[in-house]
């Protein structure tokens, strides 16, 4: 099944007008030991039907799990009005809005997004999305390195893995390394070290909020320390606990970056997800991505348009703050309707009940032998980590046949420099029967 | 001709229509029975007053995203002939396929055993792409167009650092027509980026070409079709001088629908070539992603490509490898857009061999056909290129006025979208147009008409094209003002 709408009477007559006989002299520009003689070796062309029944056949063998994985991607429900719409044709067929006069939706939806990533994050100005959380992190620390005009980045030791190794990656093209700033036995970032790490060629300090483990970060006193150090705090945050927590530009952050996904956007193997950024006001023109701002039309009529375009490659090339131009627009839109349909009390009911579900687990893991809690004595909202005797592996099998997705081993991380165990993170979603049958699983 | 509907009111943002105690959905209670968070979080930690989300009833939420999609122009409304975009129709089965029950749920640290058939997917994808290539791996971790240059800047790094060369090559080559993105990633990569000027009839000048090349130079990005639609009829050649100064050859992918199944990158002599599957494989733009932009290469730059790989084991399972010491490292958090790989499976699996080839082949001739109608009433500085062509209004400028701008807004109230405008900067008052292949004849001619009475329309009635748009949700907006008086995002009235 193809796409191409012609009849045989079509393609002559547009030859005859074209002025050549047939397709291959519109190639004439390709050297003839260029131009394949046959078709491309892939399987033969199917029928709608027999495909989405080849696609079924796939997903069938992919596994339905209860979920207590985190990490990152978080199992929340998606009210059905957010695919509904999304699956618009007027959304998710149009493109990057570069004709405002007839884009005026994806344009205002932007707008509104930009407004709630600020309120959630306590910042002055978002932008319109990035690809994911890791890699808003690394643009945030190219930004830094801009802003500052210095080299040094430094992370602390309880950065999300993945972020550490996407701001590494594209830190090595800029000929800069990250730097770990190790953690304490209470999970929190070591103050000493950090005092120590710090000098004039530091350009930021990323925190995640909370932090890799779950462990509530203390922000205020880091801010302090590295605004003193001349140096920008980016925070990488857990959005659906921003509901709860301090807003991190409440606590000193110059950036705040955070993954999206929670919003509207379901698991789907990682991606497609929102990277959100944000920032306070005096940066704005060193952001990356596209930017939303409201002007008015000739008429006089309020409308949006995508603004600050000349940080941007289109317009400045090699001296454009990033390279990024298509971004994850409509997984934006998504969170954008689904934090309208949540509302603030929604929102925090989200959070609420995935932090007493998280809450009533620890309660229930601590009578378990063989299992303790990796920092039993620091605060979390949604997710925690337990180190195991047993090896997590094992249990995550164990899981595996009962139904069961027993979190995310610590194994799988070897820079962490943490014992085994295993994460668990908690959604809404989860029941205190759910719950139970984790429980029975770690206890093996 | 088709109007916008009911549309030139100002929608009111959803935070003017939140009221105090509304709600558009109800999140469970939940079961268990532990002390609220007010005892379970330190009250040091917890915020004072809650994010300002509007309170809104889900009619209302619905309809106020419903009002604001009529606003939009879009590829199922007509022809969105923007140049290098490739706005070609969306086969709906691929919005069915990508919301399959066994792949939306799916967590990425589900082990391995439970997630076969996605893996499966992704590493049919990976084969099928290498084949249309002409390459031998293929990553499909990046997000978009962009990350996949950075891949490929960065793959020239890597290369360059394992044989000793990374310090001295410091130089990305890339022509004056290139896309910005190609010097913008190979600065952010950490390249001096080298603009060439392009020759007389738009291709790579080989003897400047000759000139740039030394042995800091690290590779060469271009684009091909390049951005006038041009193949570079020398590209043999072109390959086998950046190889002899040691560099490599990156393709910009973008305009890979005018070619695939009929010529391939590795065959000419790129080494590396990324893919746009929200362009070429007909997953959707989505008003500005998500993307998807998977890079091929050839076999001595694999183990240089970002972790994890996918994988087909021994026993026939398939499986995510991470462990690959030369790899330079990662770009996205997971394994990318795993939902924009399930649409692309969808559409070449639908395709197959035949419609791959068929589709470049129809999309050359789309645009042949709607050139033809065109060249007389436009000029065509650079000649008819490939699966687009870039016709300038500078002469129609001259003559009245009326500019490249101006016609692309009077489009708007046609019912089309205009072209790309104002690129390749090689072109002045360039209109780079893209019909693409799954446009009918009749849709050509409608717009060809549309472009040939704006032209008219230029030279009887100037005003009314430099007033333009007069029928669209809102009339020519004020960039300008937005930049100055910068408003980006709502400012509510009391602080509640």
């Amino acid at each position: 099944m193809s796409f191409v709408p012609h009849s045989d009477a079509d393609r002559r007559d547009m030859l005859a007008k074209i002025g050549v006989s047939n397709i291959r002299e519109l190639y004439s520009d390709i050297p003839d030991s260029l131009v394949r003689d046959g078709l491309p070796e892939m399987p033969d062309a199917l029928s709608e039907w027999e495909t989405v029944k080849a696609i079924q056949e796939l997903a069938d063998r992919n596994h339905s799990l209860i979920c207590f994985a985190g990490a990152g991607q978080y199992d929340h429900f998606v009210p059905a009005a957010v695919d509904h719409l999304i699956r618009r044709s007027e959304f998710y067929t149009a493109y990057t809005p570069y004709q405002p006069e007839v884009s005026q939706g994806t344009l205002q939806v932007i707008y509104e997004f930009q407004t709630m990533v600020c309120e959630l994050t306590g910042m002055d100005v978002a932008n319109a999305s990035m690809y994911d959380g890791p890699s808003s992190a690394a643009e945030a620390a190219v930004m830094a390195r801009a802003v500052t005009r210095r080299d040094r980045v430094l992370a602390a030791g309880s950065l999300h893995p993945h972020y550490r190794k996407v701001t590494e990656t594209y830190l090595h093209g800029q000929g800069s390394e990250l730097q770990t700033v190790p953690i304490d036995d209470r999970g929190l970032v070591d103050r000493d070290a950090l005092a120590s790490a710090l000098g004039d060629d530091v350009a930021c300090v990323i925190v995640q909020y909370p932090n890799f483990f779950g462990v509530i970060e203390e922000l205020e006193p880091l801010a302090e320390m590295v605004a003193n150090a001349g140096a920008l705090f980016v925070v990488a945050a857990d959005p659906v606990t921003l509901s709860l927590l301090r807003p991190p530009g409440e606590c000193g952050a110059d950036i705040v970056v955070a993954e999206g996904q929670p919003f509207g956007n379901p698991l789907s193997f990682g991606g497609p997800v929102v990277g959100l950024f944000a920032a306070k006001q005096k940066y704005v023109r060193k952001m990356p991505g596209r930017i939303v701002g409201a002007t008015e039309d000739v008429e006089g009529r309020r409308g949006y348009v995508l603004t600050l375009q000349t940080r941007e490659q289109q317009i400045r090339r090699d001296k454009a703050t990033s390279n990024i131009c298509t971004n994850q627009g409509l997984n934006a839109l998504a969170a954008t309707i689904h934090l309208s349909l949540l509302g603030r009390a929604g929102l925090r009911k989200v959070a609420e009940v995935s932090t007493r579900n998280a809450h009533y687990a620890r309660s229930r893991l601590e009578a378990i032998e063989g299992v303790e809690l990796l920092y039993p004595d620091s605060p979390f909202v949604r997710e925690f980590a337990i180190r195991t005797e047993e090896n997590s592996r094992a249990i995550l099998e164990r899981g595996f046949s009962a139904g069961v997705l027993a979190g995310v081993s610590l194994s799988r991380f070897p820079s962490l420099g943490a014992p085994d165990g295993l994460l668990l993170a908690f959604t809404e979603k989860r029941s205190r029967e759910e719950i139970d049958r984790l429980i029975d699983v770690i206890a093996g | 001709m088709a109007r916008f509907p009911y549309t030139a009111e100002v929608t009111p943002t959803i935070f003017e229509k939140s009221s105090a105690g509304r709600t558009g959905t109800v999140v469970p209670e939940g079961d268990v029975d532990t002390p609220g968070v007010e005892e379970l979080i330190p009250a040091a930690h917890l915020r004072a007053s809650p994010p300002r989300l509007p309170e809104i009833p889900e009619n209302e939420v619905v309809r106020h995203y419903t009002q604001l999609s009529l606003k939009n122009h879009h590829v199922d409304r007509a022809l969105y002939p923007l140049g290098s975009c490739t706005m070609k129709y969306n086969p709906k089965v691929n919005e069915a396929t990508a919301r399959t029950a066994g792949f939306v749920g799916l967590h990425p640290f589900m082990p391995q055993a439970g997630a076969q058939g996605a893996l499966e997917l992704m590493y049919d994808l990976t084969v099928w792409l290498a084949e249309i290539a002409g390459m031998e791996a293929v990553t499909l971790q990046p997000a978009a167009g962009a990350q996949g240059e950075m891949t490929g800047v960065l793959l020239m790094r890597s290369y360059h650092e394992s044989r000793g060369d990374g310090e001295t090559r410091t130089k990305v080559l890339f022509p004056d027509s290139a896309h910005g993105t190609n010097p913008a990633t190979a600065a952010m990569a950490g390249f001096d980026a080298v603009e060439l000027p392009s020759d007389a009839a738009g291709r790579v000048d080989i003897e400047a070409l000759r000139e740039a090349l030394d042995d800091g130079v690290a590779g060469m990005m271009l684009t091909n079709p390049n951005t006038l639609g041009k193949f570079e009829s020398d590209i043999i050649e072109i390959c086998d001088l950046v190889h002899e100064a040691g560099g490599l050859m990156y393709m910009d992918g973008a305009n890979l629908n005018a070619l695939m199944g009929v010529a391939r990158p590795g065959d000419m002599g790129y080494d590396i070539v990324h893919f746009n599957l929200h362009k070429t494989m007909s997953t959707p733009h989505g008003g500005g992603g998500p993307g998807s932009g998977p890079v091929a290469v050839k076999s001595h730059l694999a183990p240089f490509l970002p972790v994890p790989r996918v994988v087909r084991n021994d026993d026939g399972s398939f499986g995510l490898e991470w462990d690959r010491p030369e790899s330079f490292g990662k770009l996205h958090g997971f394994y990318g857009n795993f939902g924009v790989m399930v649409r692309a499976w969808t559409y070449m699996r639908m395709l197959g061999r035949q419609g791959i080839r068929g589709t470049a082949e129809a999309s050359v001739l789309n645009n042949a056909y709607l050139t033809s109608l065109l060249e007389t009433h436009y000029e065509l500085p650079f000649g008819r290129g490939m699966h687009e062509s870039v016709f300038s209004a500078s002469e129609i400028k001259k003559r009245t006025g009326v500019k490249t701008m101006d016609i692309a807004k009077r489009l708007l109230d046609f019912g089309f979208h205009a072209p790309t405008v104002y690129f390749p900067l090689n072109v002045p008052e360039a209109l780079m147009t893209e019909p693409t292949e799954t446009e009918t004849k009749e849709s050509l001619e409608r717009y060809a008409e549309a472009c040939i009475a704006i032209a008219n329309e230029a030279e009887s009635d100037p005003e009314r094209v430099t007033t333009a748009p007069h029928d669209t949700p809102l009339r020519r907006l004020d960039e300008g003002r937005a930049a100055r008086e910068l408003d980006l995002r709502w400012t509510f009235e009391s602080e509640d």
